[in-house]
């Protein structure tokens, strides 16, 4: 199936839960409101002629931009989510847009449902996902950080990230 | 043999004792770098395994946002270091998807004899220690010193023997040397009979078998689940492979060449080929499977470096230069996976208009294949762990990125 017919089952069916979409970027995506997400995958998964049975990757990508001088972006934070289905040999690239900080207040982290539990691929990369960009993800069975130490302060990927000037002693600046 | 095991033949799975927590790694030689895997054990069984990872974390990501495409290449050699060649493919190709560009037929066939060269060395590397991880010293020996013969050829091209930056955004940076492709196939010539002689070392070793064969086996279902690509993918008889089945900027590249995708489908390897059969131990989707995809797969290498030499040659033109170090990137988003030794690599690029990317992502194949491993290692006996490990050829360069 090519990428409007996927963009047009989707629109069908879960309308009121989709935000955005583009078919004509290099890689057409689709944007799904966080709390459509969980139905939006299942279907995606599990109807037999859509079947996007392989999540490669999640990516989490803050739009923030701290310099005045600079060309203001609306701060969000974005979530994309690159699948495909072997048996169709199509994909999908799904995004889903958050808030930076959980009702506007800095430290609470936004909250998006894990799908951990209809990818396993899932598991290490919301936990990357979190660990770097700061999302937290409902129903994830172990939300820990994965590639940083556990006891690190703040989300290296976040934009307005200050590097701490030392770790346990050790000069980090 | 690793088949007969079961819990009312074997002592040790009978004899339950307290319960012990074992770190393995992050200095153990048998977890191939710094991972370090906390295994919960009753007696010599392994109940589960926990991997902790990012020893080796630099954020490459955060440093692909401060950097031009071009300046963030030579970070792409330090993810896979065993195969630099084609993690500057992977981004070269991401962001010339990005860019709408093209490379022309030289440059592309040039691509194709240096990336194939680079998994022949990274496959090698992967037989060889896995060979040392099972106690087998020869095979390691053997291989380094081909892969010593490649590193050499890949000197004389760029310079660098381990971090290349040969493949660039728009082209690679110098055409080779005069007489390099002769010494490339010369090379090639005496490579090929080594490939049986390792054979007869590893592939129908029966030490070998014993520690291999129906261990650590994985139904294609959970492959696919997880994320895992590559040899791990394909020793699931899951006929797999981005250089057919990819986007077409990469499969463009591999367009008029003939070769094979090795996976088994009923148990049988489609080529006929000379190697030892495979063993009736042996059950789709273990480690020995694993191991033979990758055996096989050099042999597909070498004859595409041949084709690829061919073409090359016939090819009229010169080679692209790299692109302008600092030229504008139009805004947009392109992700893409390529076919690195170890599974798809993917990178993505996202634009905001202005020389320097947004947003750098890097979608590392071993970390994916590594998130397996809790569910591979359920149930076995210590010893065994290094074994299913070592089927799957991680290097921590690219998990921790």
């Amino acid at each position: 199936m090519n990428a409007q017919s996927i963009h047009a089952r989707l629109a069908d069916r879960f309308g009121p839960s989709l935000a955005a979409q583009d078919v004509e970027a290099l890689d057409p995506w689709i944007e799904v409101k966080a709390e459509g997400l969980l139905d939006v995958c299942r279907y995606l998964r599990q109807e037999p002629d859509l079947a996007f049975d392989m999540l490669h990757c999640i990516t989490g990508v803050d739009y923030f931009e701290a310099d005045p001088k600079k060309a203001a972006v609306d701060p969000h934070l974005e979530l994309i989510y690159h699948l495909s289905s072997m048996r169709h040999r199509h994909r999908l690239v799904l995004k889903v847009r958050v808030p930076r900080w959980r009702e506007d207040k800095p430290g609470q982290l936004p909250e998006v449902p894990s799908l951990s539990g209809i990818w396993s691929t899932a598991d290490w990369h919301e936990r990357e996902v979190f660990d770097l960009s700061g999302v937290c993800f409902v129903g994830h069975r172990e939300l820990r950080r994965i590639l940083c130490p556990e006891d690190w302060v703040g989300h290296p990927l976040r934009k307005d990230y200050q590097m701490p000037a030392e770790y346990h002693g050790i000069p980090a600046r | 043999m690793a088949s007969d095991r079961t819990a009312s033949e074997t002592t040790e799975f009978d004899v339950h004792t307290d319960e012990m927590l074992i770190n393995m790694g992050p200095q153990h030689p048998s977890t191939h770098g710094v991972l370090r895997l906390a295994l919960r054990t009753d007696g010599e069984v392994v109940t589960e395994v926990t991997s902790h990872i990012g020893y080796l974390h630099r954020c490459a990501e955060k440093i692909g946002e401060n950097l031009t495409p071009r300046q963030f290449l030579p970070y792409t050699d330090r993810l896979d270091y065993l195969a630099g060649m084609n993690m500057n493919l992977g981004w070269a190709l991401c962001v010339e998807k990005l860019l709408g560009r093209q490379v022309s037929e030289k440059t592309r066939h040039l691509r194709v004899i240096v990336c194939e060269l680079s998994r022949i060395a990274s496959h090698l590397v992967a037989a060889g220690c896995y060979g040392l991880d099972l106690g087998s010293f020869t095979p390691f020996m053997w291989t380094f010193r081909e892969r010593e013969k490649i590193l050499n050829l890949f000197e004389e091209v760029c310079g660098a023997r381990l971090t290349y930056s040969y493949i660039t955004v728009g082209g690679v940076t110098a055409d080779v040397p005069s007489g390099w492709l002769g010494r490339c196939e010369e090379f090639l010539d005496q490579f090929e009979p080594v490939i049986a002689d390792l054979h007869a070392l590893l592939t129908s070793n029966a030490i070998f078998i014993h520690r291999t064969a129906a261990l650590g086996v994985m139904e294609p279902a959970m492959a696919i689940d997880y994320g895992c690509t590559g040899p791990v993918l394909r020793g699931s008889g899951v006929d797999w492979d981005l250089r057919r089945d990819g986007e077409p900027i990469l499969t463009g590249m591999y367009e008029g060449y003939t070769w094979q995708v090795i996976a088994a489908t009923n148990g049988q390897y489609p080529q006929d080929h000379p190697y030892p059969p495979v063993p009736s131990a042996a059950v789709l989707g273990d480690s020995w499977h694993r191991y033979f995809v990758r055996m096989l797969e050099v042999v597909q290498s070498v004859s595409l470096v041949r084709q690829a030499i061919e073409k090359y040659s016939r090819a009229g033109g010169v080679v692209d230069p790299p692109i302008a170090l600092k030229q504008k990137l139009p805004k947009g988003e392109a992700y893409l996976e390529t076919e690195a030794p170890k599974g798809q690599m993917g990178f993505m690029i996202i634009s905001d208009g202005s020389p320097v990317p947004w947003r750098v992502r890097i979608r590392s194949s071993s970390f994916c294949n590594l998130s397996v491993l809790p569910e591979l290692c359920r149930g076995v006996l210590v010893a065994d762990v290094p074994s299913i490990v070592g089927s799957l050829d991680l290097v921590l360069g690219e998990i921790d990125r």
